[in-house]
C-alpha cells in the first residue's frame, strides 16, 4: 500500500484522489443502489479524507459536504443506506462513551448497554401513553408532545450520568476484573428489571415493550412547504433523524477530543496506566473513575433517547449483554483511547452485521430457492437454520481474540501508546 | 399466607436446590481451578459446559437412530455419556487454554479477560453454525430413559425421580474424585504448588504450562460432566445455554472463594438452595409481586454484594494483587 500514502502525503494528489473516489462511489451508489460494493467504496472514501494530508478546514469541509450532504441525498435515493448511516452513528456513539471508559480510564464494563437502555426507556415512557399507567391524568397527559424530546435529550444525559455514579459509586473500589464481571451483573440486572417490570405497577410494559413513543415534530417541514418543496414525514424522518445523529456524533468528538487533552483526561490515562503511581501523583482516584463512568454513561443515556425515538417501539430484547459486547468490540477493533479508532470500529462492525452478514443470508437465500446444483449438492437443501445473519457472536468473538492476540492496540492505535493494554 | 403449604413443599424445594447446587459446584471448580492457578476469570468455561451437554445429546440421539438405546442399560449409557463428555470438554479447554489464553500470558490482566469473552462469543456460534449443518436444530431435547425417568411418590407434594438422584450421586462421586486427586496425588501436589508460586514450582522440577495444561484439563472435564448432567435432568439445551449457569457458577465460586477447591463447593450447594429457595417463596411470601423471574437478579445482586463487601468470599484466602 505504498503507493497509496505516497498519494495521500502529497497534498494535491490528495486531495484529487479522494474527490474523485468519493464521486466515483457516490455516482455508483446513485446508479446502482443494490450495490454493497458502491456502498462500501462511499464508505472508504471517508476513510481516505481522514489519512488525506490537507488543510484542516479544507478537510473539514470536505467531511461535512460528504457526510451532511451527499449521504442524504444518497440516502434519498436507497432508504436503507440511510437506516445503516443512522445505526453507525448511534453506534459511533456509543463506542466513544465505552472508548472513554474502558480506553483512556481503562476501566471494562461489560454492561455498558445498560445505560443506554436506561435513556431509551426514560423517554419511551414519558414519550408514550406508558407513564399514564402510574401517574394520573389529573397531573399530566401521556404521551408528552414531541417539543419534550430535546428536553428529554439533556434529561437523557443527566440520567445517564447519574446511573453511571450510583453504579461506579459501590464498585469502582474492585480490581479490573471483578469490576468487569460486576458491571456484567448490572447490565443483567437492568435487562431482567425491565422484562419484569410490568408488575406490581406497570413501569415498562414487560416483554412485550412499550410503543408508540413519540417523535420530535418536524418544525421546519412548513418551511420546506413554502419553499415548495413537498415532503412527506416518511421521507423526512429519516432524514431528520441522520442528521440529529450526525450533529449529536460531532457533539461527541468535540467534547471527547477536548476531554483527551484536558487535566481529566491525562488523570484518566495515568489511572489506566498505573493506579498506584497516579494515586501517588495527586490523581483523586474515585472521583476521576466516577468521572469516567458518568461520562460514558451519558453519551449512552442520550442515544438511548434518540433511539427509543427513531425506533418508535423498544423492548428488553434491545439490551442484551450481545450488544454490550459488540460495543466492546468495536472499540476494541478500532484501537481502545483511539477517537478515530472508535469510529472505524463502530463503522467496521455496524456494516459488517447490517449488510455484509444481511447480504450473505439474502444470497443464500437465493440460492437455496433457485435450488442451485453445485458439486452434486442441490443447495436447495440447505438447512433453513443456517442463515448468516444470526451470527454476530461469531464476528465479534473472532475481531476479540484476534485483536488480542496479534494487535492489542487496534488499527488506528491512540497516538500516546497504551501501555498497560500491550502497546509496550 | 399459606404456612403449612409452604412446610409441604420444603423437601422437595430442598432437593431442587440441592441438584442445581451440585450443578454449580462442578462448574464452580473449573472458573475456581484456573483462577487458582492463573488469576484469571476463564470466561469461556461456560460454552466449556455447554459442549458437554452436546455431546451428551449426540451421543444420545445417535444411540436412539441406531434402535439400541432402549436395549441397553441407563446406567451404562449415563456413565458412557459423562466419559464422552468430560473428555470433548476437558480436551476444549486445553485447545482453547493453549490457543487463546497461552499467547497472552504475562500480558496485563484485562488482555486474556478480553480473549475469553471472545472465545466465549465465538465458541457459542461455532456450536450453532454445527448444529444447523448436521441437525437443522437450534434448540435440542435429551431423549427420555423411561428407567431414569420413574418417579417415586414420597408424600403428596414431594416425588423424587430416580434422575434427580443419579444427578446428585455423580455429582458427589466426581467432587470425592477430584478431592483425592488434588489432596492425594503427587499431580494434585504440583497443582497447587504452581498456584502457589509458579516461579518456586519450575524451581522445583515441575513443568508449569503442563500443569495449567492439566488444570484446564480436569476443569473443563468436570464442566463437561455439570453439561451431561444438566442435560439429562432439565433436557433442553441450545448454543446459548450457557450463558446463565456459567455466570452463576462464577458467583458461586467467588461466594466460596475463588481459588479455594472447597469454597466452590460450598458456594454453589449454597447458590443452588437459595436460589431454589427464593424461586419457590418469593412469589409466595410477596403476594405474587415479585416471582421466580426475579432469581436470576437474585444470584446477580449475591455476586455484587459479596464482590463489594467479602471479595475475599465466604473461605477464601486473601489472592494477592499481580501487578
Amino acid at each position: 500500500m505504498g503507493w497509496l500514502s505516497t498519494l495521500l502525503n502529497r497534498p494535491w494528489s490528495a486531495i484529487c484522489l479522494v474527490v474523485t473516489v468519493t464521486g466515483l462511489s457516490s455516482f455508483a451508489v446513485a446508479h446502482y443502489p443494490r450495490s454493497l460494493t458502491a456502498f462500501l467504496l462511499f464508505q472508504a472514501s471517508i476513510l481516505l479524507l481522514y489519512f488525506a494530508r490537507m488543510a484542516p478546514w479544507l478537510k473539514l469541509s470536505l467531511g461535512v459536504l460528504t457526510l451532511g450532504i451527499l449521504m442524504p441525498i444518497l440516502g434519498t435515493i436507497n432508504g436503507y443506506y440511510l437506516e445503516v448511516a443512522t445505526q453507525v452513528g448511534i453506534f459511533v456513539a456509543l463506542a466513544l462513551g465505552l472508548n472513554i471508559v474502558v480506553g483512556l480510564a481503562g476501566l471494562l464494563d461489560l454492561g455498558y448497554v445498560a445505560f443506554y437502555a436506561v435513556g431509551a426507556y426514560t423517554w419511551a415512557i414519558f414519550g408514550s401513553p406508558q407513564a399514564g399507567e402510574f401517574i394520573s391524568d389529573s397531573v399530566a397527559r401521556f404521551p408528552l408532545s414531541g417539543g419534550w424530546f430535546f428536553v428529554f435529550l439533556f434529561l437523557g444525559v443527566t440520567v445517564g450520568a447519574t446511573a453511571g455514579v450510583l453504579l461506579g459509586l459501590p464498585v469502582l473500589r474492585l480490581r479490573g476484573d471483578y469490576l468487569a464481571i460486576v458491571t456484567l451483573g448490572f447490565g443483567e440486572v437492568i435487562r431482567v428489571l425491565a422484562n419484569n417490570l410490568d408488575k406490581p405497577i406497570n413501569l415498562t410494559n414487560g416483554p412485550k415493550g412499550i410503543t408508540p413513543i413519540v417523535r420530535p415534530p418536524l418544525f421546519f417541514q412548513p418551511v420546506l412547504e413554502a419553499l415548495g418543496i413537498p415532503a412527506s414525514p416518511t421521507v423526512l424522518y429519516p432524514l431528520y433523524f441522520y442528521g440529529l445523529v450526525l450533529m449529536i456524533v460531532a457533539v461527541v468528538i468535540l467534547v471527547n477530543r477536548r476531554l483527551e487533552d484536558s487535566y481529566i483526561g491525562r488523570a484518566w490515562e495515568a489511572i489506566r496506566e498505573d493506579e498506584v503511581a497516579a494515586q501517588a501523583m495527586g490523581v483523586p482516584l474515585v472521583r476521576m473513575k466516577l468521572l469516567a463512568f458518568a461520562c460514558g454513561a451519558s453519551f449512552a443515556g442520550a442515544m438511548g433517547i434518540v433511539f427509543s425515538a427513531k425506533q418508535v417501539f423498544i423492548n428488553p430484547e434491545s439490551f442484551t449483554f450481545l450488544e454490550s459486547i459488540g460495543v466492546l468490540s468495536m472499540v476494541i477493533l478500532g484501537g481502545m483511547g483511539s477517537i478515530p479508532g472508535a469510529i472505524l470500529g463502530a463503522t467496521a462492525v455496524t456494516v459488517l452485521n447490517l449488510q455484509v452478514l444481511k447480504g450473505l443470508s439474502l444470497w443464500l437465500n437465493e440460492l437455496r430457492n433457485a435450488g442451485v446444483t453445485i458439486l452434486g449438492y442441490n443447495l436447495a437443501n440447505l438447512p433453513t437454520q443456517l442463515e448468516p445473519a444470526k451470527y454476530e457472536r461469531m464476528i465479534f468473538g473472532i475481531i476479540l481474540i484476534l485483536m488480542m492476540i496479534y494487535r492489542p492496540q487496534g488499527i488506528l492505535p491512540a497516538r500516546r501508546r497504551v501501555r498497560e493494554l500491550g502497546g509496550g | 399466607m399459606d404456612i403449612p403449604f409452604l412446610i409441604a413443599i420444603f423437601p422437595q424445594v430442598l432437593l431442587d436446590g440441592l441438584i442445581l447446587g451440585f450443578m454449580y459446584a462442578l462448574i464452580a471448580l473449573g472458573y475456581t481451578m484456573v483462577y487458582g492457578v492463573l488469576e484469571f476469570i476463564n470466561f469461556a468455561h461456560s460454552e466449556i459446559f455447554v459442549i458437554g451437554a452436546f455431546v451428551g445429546v449426540e451421543i444420545l440421539l445417535g444411540l436412539r437412530g441406531l434402535g439400541v438405546l432402549d436395549s441397553l442399560p441407563p446406567f451404562l449409557v449415563l456413565v458412557l455419556l459423562l466419559v464422552a463428555g468430560m473428555a470433548a470438554s476437558g480436551l476444549l479447554a486445553v485447545t482453547v487454554e493453549r490457543v487463546a489464553y497461552r499467547p497472552l500470558r504475562g500480558a496485563p490482566r484485562l488482555i486474556p479477560l478480553i480473549s475469553a469473552i471472545g472465545v466465549s462469543f465465538f465458541l457459542q456460534d461455532a456450536i450453532r453454525l454445527v448444529e444447523s449443518v448436521w441437525r437443522n436444530a437450534f434448540n435440542l431435547v435429551y431423549p427420555t430413559m423411561d428407567q431414569l425417568n420413574l418417579r417415586f411418590q414420597v408424600t403428596e407434594t414431594i416425588d423424587v425421580s430416580v434422575k434427580s438422584l443419579v444427578v446428585i450421586i455423580s455429582a458427589l462421586l466426581m467432587l470425592w474424585a477430584l478431592h483425592l486427586l488434588v489432596n492425594r496425588t503427587k499431580v494434585g501436589k504440583a497443582i497447587r504448588a504452581v498456584a502457589e508460586d509458579q516461579a518456586t514450582a519450575s524451581l522445583m522440577g515441575i513443568n508449569v504450562n503442563r500443569m495449567i495444561s492439566l488444570t484446564f484439563l480436569i476443569g473443563g472435564a468436570m464442566g463437561g460432566a455439570a453439561g451431561v448432567l444438566f442435560g439429562v435432568q432439565y433436557s433442553l439445551i441450545n448454543p446459548y445455554t450457557g450463558f446463565v449457569p456459567g455466570i452463576k457458577a462464577f458467583t458461586a465460586a467467588v461466594l466460596g472463594g475463588i481459588g479455594n477447591i472447597p469454597g466452590a463447593m460450598m458456594g454453589g450447594l449454597v447458590l443452588g438452595l437459595l436460589e431454589a429457595f427464593a424461586g419457590s417463596y418469593m412469589s409466595l411470601l410477596t403476594g405474587g409481586a415479585f416471582g421466580a423471574e426475579y432469581k436470576d437478579i437474585f444470584a446477580f445482586s449475591i455476586l455484587i454484594l459479596i464482590l463489594i463487601f467479602r471479595p475475599k468470599g465466604l473461605l477464601g484466602e486473601v489472592v494477592r494483587e499481580r501487578t
